[in-house]
This record gives structure tokens, C-alpha cells and sequence, in this order.
């Protein structure tokens, strides 16, 4: 086939990999096309805060130089080296800002590299830029982005998810065939299945958080984004592994993801659907997906059993005690002392307090303050056993729910999210609604084991993602699990769902920015039956 | 906040002792020693350019962890052991949380419920020789934080025209040792603080886990003291008078905190729980920070870190590694080397009782070593401005110093020169005696020279001294000493001259 920019961009990053490798074409061809793409319709995607174009090109040039000259270091080059990828904002870079979506480290620039970064500089990925967010992490829409929200290329009146809704727009919109982003409590795999990606929360401790902008520590774990499970397999085992500079890195070497992703057969493998996540409250498109592809899986030889997690009721309150507590405290820096914004008091003396006080009122936005003031209270003396103590409690209960699910399956499913993509705006002034939106990835992070979001069809028009989740540590069985449904409703439907994503659309009122060119966006049509 | 209330007078000493019982308790902070600081890399270094010694994690950068320091905790479980501690076999970081601009984080990353050791006590040895036995209720590990420089009149963060702050120190491993409520000093409390403090430095010494330099900061004392009636069992409303740094400062701030305490008491009024200043100049406290039960540091354990487990085989690898006791050592040194009281004390405030164990060690007798270190040793630093241990003398040096002595190649005099040379640099006692022609002269021929010579220009003298008056024969001896340029051995010099004169000495 012949290789257009357009047609570029559509491949899988594997894909990509191999074309590079066999020299077919070059990284600077495709870093190009995919900031091309960037600039065709990033004004109507408002996917990337930052794009990196000068650095990711000599990366880019880089690799291909290397690979023109052959020999030894051409051989030990990275597989993905020369595939672009784009970096959710709350992850430290060199030479670029790192924003946390918040104005109050506009313009701020890290001084050193997340571990992730490092190897993904190591492996020379082209980094495309830095993608938007709900502010550090904190929403489910990326409409808490103090740059504006980012739009979900399915439909762009409507939000791709959150936190990581920046990352998985642009996996979607072609910007980026890969992306880092970060879960705490869904904000890698509820954008990619509201998007019709794939995104992978690894389990705690397996990728270094070294360089991740904190919201919970106990629960962020950043993670890989991609169109395809086999895409989203190479990029985890990149950037997994121990990491002395955090102490909550697990000691295990790596595991080959991709080989499970591309292991197909699910016979007597044993997919435990959990009992409270289902029913009430999820949308009758959703649980149709997920019956299909429970049915799918079934026919494939897959046994299907129903576990039992009584716990899971509790989680979005546990998960909204001790989140806000860890992101309260980890926030705390955040004082104009030392760096980022500084705002000075109006009237009245300039005296620290005042000054660290108007610099956190005017930096913040309101769900940050939210969930900062909930936190400081559930810390509070007093306070402390009844929330933050019962929340552990819960959390502890959590555990020992998936203990037990384990003990009569080897996966779990649900669906990803309850509902579909919503309409910006829709739950903005609802943060319960907002919240409820995570009842179903929160029990992973309470727990700690790795879970998947994979493309499980559309519901009127709209992505449903449906969720795998293992035992910690079991991070494989996820990829085999989701490699082999991607796989059964690709051959179903003749075609990967993102491939079946409709021509981009403004919206009303995201026309494109008059400062950058739009005469270059190509049209945007499906490719069915593409690139597999 | 502070208004002007002014206190009742502070009754005298006896006066507050005749009435109350003090109740004293102190928080000791040991900076340790470790290569680098407590949860990251950069280096654990006094006195350098600020912000210097700082990378991404203690300046607490967005995105950073922290990392615990495995030598700071070995320190803390050897403290621990030296303190008679139990040692927890599962121990968590928590979240101390506060904002202030010398702390990154506006947390200070610390121990609260969970401390590494704990139920412990220490025997002070007070100046009589009295054992006082301090209970410990626990020793923890936390960080060090920044340093604040206020400039303006106010010296405080309050009214600063403003505030430099320098983060070298941010992150510097610590332990605090708590004592549990400590009474029955009754008037010997003063000198009990003192004493305690001292121990508790002699201590972190003898492990080698801290430089244990007050006047640094290595260790800080606060120093808590409160008045009961005599005969009362509920203690009575605690001041903490802060960051006292050196030994007699906080002999001085408990001193005069009881009679303070005992002046509002007596006048029908009552402490405020707060904490005080320490004023060396003035030697008072001033009143600090108000401090009650209801300051909220929002507690949480620190999720970025694991919980530190400590195996018995750990504890007993490091418990076999333990020095002496020093309490023990300085008694088995004093009946070994049988000086007085007065002797060892001076040895022990001069800090020559290393150097003295490591002579005596070398084959030096304890009274040798003692005249050496005590004398022209402290003498020399003292001239340079230098503790006598500073110097750079090694124990073996003045161990070859005495044999010359013994061996009468040199006397004590030359000795002392010798001595002096060698701290310029000139090389080992016997190198500078041969290069300087130190040596005595013992040479019959040469003394005898000289002799001769001598009664040839003093005829007179060689007169008295064949007439009996022996008294004279110094003005014989001079001049050959003179001659020989004070190698000479002067008991030798007139043996000759009476055989030359045939008297009878």
C-alpha cells in the first residue's frame, strides 16, 4: 500500500515500528505527518497545552540516522524508536513546560525527567508535545482544565473523558499513535473508552511514579494509551520496571505484554463479571456492549462466571476520602514560595500567609479547592478515625473482595464507564454526578491491581469501552484478555472501531484559531477494513 | 497577641524550691552524619554556599519521591540500642503537615504513632558522680528544614522587611529523643538538663552517627519545664523553651524557667502553655508561639513511602557492633589510669580522653600521656586557637617523643621543641632531632672540651668551687651548656667538672 501522510497516520504504532525498521519510511516523515495532523485539527481537539515540534523532529532525525548507518546501534534501537507519542501534561519534562493543567505552574519548567521520560527519551519515541487535563488529575471530562477542555473526536460537543482526556483525544484524532497518561481513579481507561481507545492502568507500583505530578499517591499509577491492546503492550513494557527513585516500585522485571496481547485464545479462561458493577445507573447501550461481548467471549470458549464484590458499593465513597486527603497534602506545596505562580494580596500587609493564601485562591480552580478543602477536613484531628481511618478500612475490604473474585476467576469485566461520552457542560456543576462516573475503575486503584479499557463497539454512535481487571502483579492476563476480545469484534465488525470514527466536525464555536493554518487538514474519512 | 502583661517577678532559686517540685522533659534533635540527606541524595554538608546542597526531591519539585536513607535508619536503631530501647519490627513515615516557607513540601516528612524506638532510658552520671536514670519514651526519625534568615528589626518572619531562606539543611536526617515527664531532681534539676544533654551527646558520639557539634545545631535541645506543689503527683501547665543550643545555656533556661514558673505560680497566676525563647545575653526566656493541644498537623502516614520493617538479625548485627557505654567507659578509664577526680574531669571538658586512651594504647604510661595532652599539647592548640585534638598529633607520635626522653637522647626541654616543629610539619620526633641536631651530647671528648674551656675562662669560679663552695659550679655548667647549645646533659656536665677537680659532689 502506498504510504500517504494521511494513511500514515492511521497505522498502529506496531505498524508504524515495523515499516521504520524495515525502512520504508523514515521518523522524520512520520513525526511530520502526525504534527501536520496536530495542526490540522488540534484547534478543534484542544488535545495538546504544548507541542513540541523542533525536539521531536531531532529525535526524530536522530533515530534515522542511526538507522541509515547500520550496524550494532542501529540493530539495538528500541523497537518504537522513531514512533511519536505525546505525554500527558501532569508527567515532568525537560525543555518543555509541565502545566498540571493549572495556572499555577503556567510557564513552569521542570528541571528534570519523570523516569518514564528518561526511557522513553532512552528509547528515542519522538515526543510530540504535552497533552491536556482535568487539573492535576482532578475530574472525569477534562473540562477542569484551566486551558479550556479538550474535545472528544467522536463528537466534539461532547467531553473525552478525564482526567487523561487530552491523551486519548489524540490517540483517537490520529494526533499521536501513543500516549502516556495516569490513572487514580480511572483517568487513562474511562477516556479510552469513551474515545474508542485502549488504556491500561498497570498495577501500583509496576510503572515508576517518579516524575508524575502527585495527586494520591497511593493510587496514581501512570500507564500506557493506544488505539490497539498490542500497541498499548509495547508501550507498557517500556516504561515498566523497578525504579530505585521510587520506593513504591515494585522489584519485577518486566514481563513481554505483547506476546499475551497476541495469544487469542481464551478457552477455559475464566472472566468473572462482577455483580455491582452492572445494572442500575449504566446506560442500556453500555450493558447491550457488554452483553455482546460477554456472549463473544463465551462462544470463543471462555467460561463466564459472576463474582460476588459487596464492597465495590463502598468504594466511590472510600475513594472520595482518601484521595482528596493524599491530593490535600500533596498539594500543599503549590505556595508561590518557590516556584510557579505567585499572586500578591490585594490591600493589607504582604505578609506570607497572606501572599501563599492569594496565590492558592487565585492559582486554583474550583474542583481543585474542592477536593483540598474535603481532604484537609477528613484529615483533620478529630475527624481523622471516622474518615480518613474508615476509608483505609474500606479499602482494606476492597482488597479482600478481589481476593476473592481471583480465587473463581483469572479476569474480571465490567463495563469501563456506566455511560457514553456525555455533553460537555452536562455534569460540570454536579460533582456527585461527575464522581459517580468512576464507579467503575475506582476498585482497581483501591486495590492496586492493573485493569484495561478496550473498544467494545459504539452505542448510538458513541464508544463503549468495557474493562478487564486482574490480580496485582498479573498485569498479562489483562492483555490477554483484551488482546483477544479486540480481536473477536474486529473480525466481527470487519474493523477496529477507531477505524470506524467519523470526519471531524467542529463544533459550535471551536472553530479554528485564526494564528494556526487550517487549509492543511486533510479530510478524515474511515478507513474500513484498514490497516490490520 | 502578645500583649503587654507583665509578669510577676521570678522568686529566687531556693525560694521556687522550697515550694514546687520541677517536672523537666526534653526533645533532643541529633542531626546525623550520613554521606547524604534523609530521603534524598544530595549531599548532607554544613556550611556551604546556600542552596547548594539541594536537589529536585528536598526542594520538594513537582513529581518528586522521596527515598529513605538506609544509614539514617541503621543510626536510629543504634541510638535506640544505646538508649536500652525497644526496637519496632514495623515502623511507618507520617505527614507532619504545617505550612512555612523553610519546608518544600509544607510538610515535614516524620514519625508520629509509629516510632522506630521507644521505651528506653539513659543513666546520667551528674557532677558528684551520682547516677540519675532518665526515661525515654521514644526516638524517632524525621527531616531536617530549611533555614530562615529574617532581615529587619523583628529578627522574625513577623515584620521581616523580608526573608531569605536556604535549603541546604532541608532534608538532613534527624532523630528526636524524648524523655518521659522527668522528676525528683528537686534542686539538681538544672544541672540535670545539663548533664542529660551532655550524655545524650557523649552518646551520639561514641556511635559515630552525628558530628554532635552544638554550636552547628547537630544537636538542639527543648528543653520542657513545669512546677507542682511539693508533695503534689499532677504536674502542673509545661513551657518548652525551644532550640537551646549549648550545654550551660540549658542548665541556665531551666534555672531560670523554674524560677520564672514559681514567681507567676506564687503571685496566684498560671502558665501559659506556649513555647519560650532562649535570650543567651539576657540569660531569660521571652515568650514564643502559643502552643495548645488543639495545633492540628493533619497527621497521615506517608503513602509515598513503605513502612520500614526491622529484622531481629538486624538489630542484633548492629547491636554487636555497639561501643562502649560511655558512661561505663569513663569509669573503667579512671580506675585504670588512677588519676583524680580533678585530673579526669579536665581531661574529659578538654575532650583529650581518646586521644589519652589511644597513647596510653601505644605504651605511654596514663601519666605520661596525661602531662603531654594536658600540657604542651593544649598549650600549642591553645596558641593556634585549635582544640588540643585538632591539632593533628597522633598518639603514636607522643609515644616516640618519650621513648627519645627515656632513651636520654633528648630531655624534656628539647622535647618541647620537638614537639612544636612536628605540629609545623617537620616531620616524625626522630626526623626532626636528626635534622636539627637535637640530640644530646653525651660525647665525653666534646663535653670534655667544653668543660676544660670553661675553667680556662673562669678561673676565679674553678677557685670557690676546689675551696668546697659547690654552690659555684653553675657558673661552670652555664657556659658548657651555652657551648653545646642546650644538648648537653647538665647532671653530666658536673659529674665531669668535679672529676676534673677532683672534688667530691
Amino acid at each position: 500500500m502506498t504510504t500517504t501522510p494521511q494513511s500514515l497516520i492511521r497505522l498502529t504504532a506496531a505498524q508504524m515500528a515495523a515499516k521504520l525498521a524495515a525502512g520504508e519510511i523514515t521518523s522524520v516523515e512520520l513525526t511530520q505527518a502526525h504534527l501536520d495532523r496536530i495542526a490540522a485539527v488540534d484547534d478543534t481537539i484542544n488535545a495538546f497545552l504544548h507541542v513540541n515540534a523542533g525536539q521531536a523532529l531531532e529525535t526524530a532525525a536522530g533515530v534515522d540516522k542511526l538507522r541509515a548507518a547500520g550496524g550494532t546501534e542501529a540493530e539495538s534501537l528500541h523497537p518504537l524508536a522513531g514512533v511519536p507519542i505525546a505525554i500527558k501534561d501532569l508527567i515532568v519534562t525537560k525543555g518543555q513546560p509541565t502545566t498540571a493543567g493549572s495556572k499555577m505552574l503556567q510557564g513552569w519548567m521542570s528541571p528534570y525527567d519523570a523516569t518514564v521520560i528518561e526511557k522513553i527519551r532512552a528509547a528515542r519515541l519522538p515526543i510530540l508535545g504535552k497533552t491536556n487535563l482535568d487539573e492535576f488529575a482532578m475530574g472525569s471530562s477534562t473540562e477542569h482544565s484551566a486551558f479550556g477542555p479538550t474535545r472528544n473526536p467522536w463528537d466534539t460537543g461532547r467531553i473525552p473523558g478525564g482526567s487523561g482526556g487530552g491523551s486519548a483525544a489524540a490517540v483517537a484524532a490520529f494526533e499521536a499513535p501513543l500516549a502516556l497518561g495516569t490513572d487514580t481513579g480511572g483517568s487513562i481507561r474511562q477516556p479510552g473508552a469513551v474515545t474508542g481507545t485502549v488504556g491500561t492502568k498497570p498495577t501500583y507500583g509496576s510503572v515508576s511514579r517518579y516524575g508524575a505530578i502527585a495527586m494520591a499517591s497511593s493510587l496514581d499509577q501512570i500507564g500506557p494509551v493506544a488505539r490497539t491492546v498490542e500497541d498499548a503492550a509495547l508501550l507498557h513494557e517500556l516504561i515498566g520496571g523497578h525504579d530505585p527513585r521510587d520506593s513504591t516500585s515494585l522489584p519485577e522485571q518486566v514481563p513481554a505484554f505483547a506476546e499475551f496481547a497476541a495469544n487469542h485464545d481464551v478457552a477455559g479462561l475464566r472472566i468473572g463479571v462482577i455483580k455491582q458493577l452492572q445494572g442500575e445507573g449504566y446506560q442500556a447501550g453500555v450493558l447491550a456492549r457488554f452483553q455482546e461481548a460477554l456472549d463473544t467471549l463465551r462462544e470463543a470458549g471462555a467460561e463466564i462466571v459472576e463474582v460476588d464484590c459487596p464492597s465495590f458499593d463502598y468504594a466511590v465513597g472510600s475513594y472520595y476520602l482518601i484521595m482528596p486527603s493524599e491530593a490535600s497534602s500533596n498539594l500543599a506545596r503549590y505556595d508561590g514560595v518557590r516556584y510557579g505562580a505567585r499572586v500578591l494580596p490585594e490591600g493589607g500587609p504582604l505578609t506570607i500567609e497572606r501572599v501563599m493564601g492569594a496565590t492558592r485562591a487565585a492559582g486554583f480552580g474550583d474542583e481543585v479547592k474542592r477536593r483540598i478543602i474535603l481532604g484537609t477536613y477528613a484529615l483533620s484531628a478529630g475527624y481523622y478515625d471516622a474518615y480518613y481511618g474508615s476509608a483505609q478500612k474500606v479499602r482494606t475490604l476492597i482488597q479482600r473482595d478481589f481476593d476473592a473474585a481471583f480465587e473463581a476467576a483469572d479476569v474480571l469485566i465490567s463495563p469501563t464507564s456506566p455511560t457514553v461520552a456525555f455533553p460537555l457542560g452536562e455534569k460540570l456543576d454536579d460533582p456527585m454526578a461527575m464522581y459517580l462516573n468512576d464507579v467503575t475503575t475506582i476498585p482497581a486503584n483501591l486495590a492496586g491491581v492493573p485493569g484495561i479499557s478496550v473498544p467494545g463497539g459504539l452505542s448510538e454512535g458513541l464508544p463503549v469501552g468495557i474493562q478487564f481487571l486482574a490480580p496485582a502483579r498479573q498485569d498479562a492476563r489483562v492483555y490477554h484478555a483484551a488482546g483477544a476480545l479486540e480481536k473477536l469484534l474486529n473480525d466481527a465488525a470487519e474493523s477496529p472501531l477507531w477505524a470506524q470514527i467519523p470526519a471531524l466536525v467542529p463544533a459550535a464555536g471551536a472553530g479554528p484559531d485564526a494564528s494556526r493554518p487550517a487549509a492543511a487538514a486533510p479530510a478524515f474519512t474511515p478507513e474500513v477494513g484498514g490497516a490490520k | 497577641m502578645t500583649a503587654t502583661v507583665t509578669e510577676p517577678q521570678p522568686l529566687t532559686f531556693d525560694q521556687a524550691l522550697e515550694s514546687y517540685e520541677p517536672v523537666l522533659g526534653f526533645e533532643v534533635h541529633v542531626e546525623l552524619n550520613t554521606v547524604t540527606k534523609m530521603f534524598s541524595s544530595a549531599p548532607n554538608a554544613f556550611g556551604d554556599e546556600p542552596n547548594t546542597n539541594v536537589n529536585e526531591v528536598c526542594l520538594g519539585l513537582p513529581g518528586t519521591l522521596p527515598v529513605v536513607n538506609g544509614k539514617a535508619v541503621e543510626s536510629a536503631i543504634k541510638l535506640g540500642l544505646a538508649l536500652n530501647c525497644q526496637i519496632a519490627p514495623y515502623c511507618r513515615f507520617a505527614r507532619k503537615q504545617y505550612f512555612y516557607p523553610d519546608l518544600p513540601k509544607n510538610w515535614q516528612t516524620s514519625q508520629y504513632d509509629e516510632p522506630i524506638a521507644f521505651d528506653g532510658f539513659i543513666d546520667v552520671e551528674l557532677d558528684d558522680g551520682e547516677i540519675f536514670r532518665v526515661e525515654i519514651e521514644r526516638a524517632h526519625m524525621e527531616e531536617d528544614a530549611g533555614k530562615l534568615t529574617h532581615a529587619g528589626a523583628s529578627g522574625r518572619i513577623q515584620g521581616a522587611d523580608y526573608s531569605l531562606v536556604d535549603y541546604n539543611r532541608t532534608g538532613v536526617p534527624l532523630i528526636e529523643i524524648v524523655t518521659k515527664p522527668i522528676t525528683g531532681a528537686g534542686e539538681r534539676a538544672p544541672e540535670l538538663a545539663r548533664a542529660y544533654v551532655s550524655a545524650i551527646r557523649d552518646v551520639v558520639k561514641a556511635l559515630d552517627i552525628s558530628e554532635a557539634k552544638m554550636e552547628r545545631g547537630n544537636v538542639r535541645c527543648d528543653a520542657n519545664v513545669s512546677l507542682m506543689p511539693k508533695g503534689a503527683s499532677e504536674f502542673g501547665t509545661r513551657s518548652e523553651t525551644k532550640n537551646v543550643n549549648s550545654m550551660r545555656a540549658v542548665e541556665h533556661a531551666v534555672h531560670y524557667e523554674i524560677r520564672r514558673h514559681a514567681g507567676v505560680l506564687a503571685a496566684g497566676g498560671s502558665i501559659v502553655q506556649e513555647t519560650r525563647h532562649w535570650q543567651e545575653t539576657t540569660r531569660t526566656t521571652s515568650s514564643g508561639r502559643p502552643k495548645s493541644e488543639a495545633d492540628d498537623y493533619r497527621y497521615f502516614p506517608e503513602p509515598d513511602l513503605v513502612p520500614i520493617t526491622v529484622t531481629e538479625e538486624w538489630v542484633e548485627t548492629l547491636r554487636a557492633e555497639l561501643p562502649e557505654p560511655p558512661a561505663e567507659r569513663r569509669r573503667r578509664l579512671r580506675e585504670t589510669w588512677g588519676y583524680s577526680d580533678a585530673e579526669f574531669r579536665d581531661v574529659i571538658a578538654a575532650g583529650l580522653l581518646d586521644a589519652i586512651e589511644g597513647t596510653v594504647k601505644q605504651g605511654a604510661s596514663p601519666a605520661v600521656a596525661r602531662k603531654w595532652w594536658m600540657g604542651e599539647i593544649s598549650r600549642l592548640a591553645n596558641a593556634r586557637d585549635l582544640d588540643p585534638a585538632g591539632l593533628g598529633v597522633q598518639p603514636a607520635t607522643i609515644v616516640e617523643l618519650n621513648g627519645l626522653i627515656e632513651a636520654g637522647k633528648i630531655n624534656d626541654k628539647i622535647a618541647r621543641q620537638v614537639l612544636e616543629h612536628h605540629v609545623d610539619g617537620e616531620g616524625t620526633p626522630a626526623e626532626i632531632v636528626a635534622a636539627r641536631r637535637l640530640e644530646v651530647v653525651s660525647d665525653d671528648g666534646a663535653l670534655s672540651a667544653a668543660v676544660e674551656k670553661a675553667m680556662a675562662e673562669n678561673p676565679d669560679v674553678v677557685e670557690k668551687v676546689k675551696g668546697g663552695k659547690l654552690k659555684a659550679i653553675g657558673a661552670l655548667i652555664g657556659p658548657v651548656m651555652k657551648e653545646t647549645r642546650g644538648q648537653a646533659d647538665a647532671g653530666k656536665v658536673r659529674q665531669i667538672v668535679l672529676e676534673k677537680l677532683g672534688v667530691e659532689g
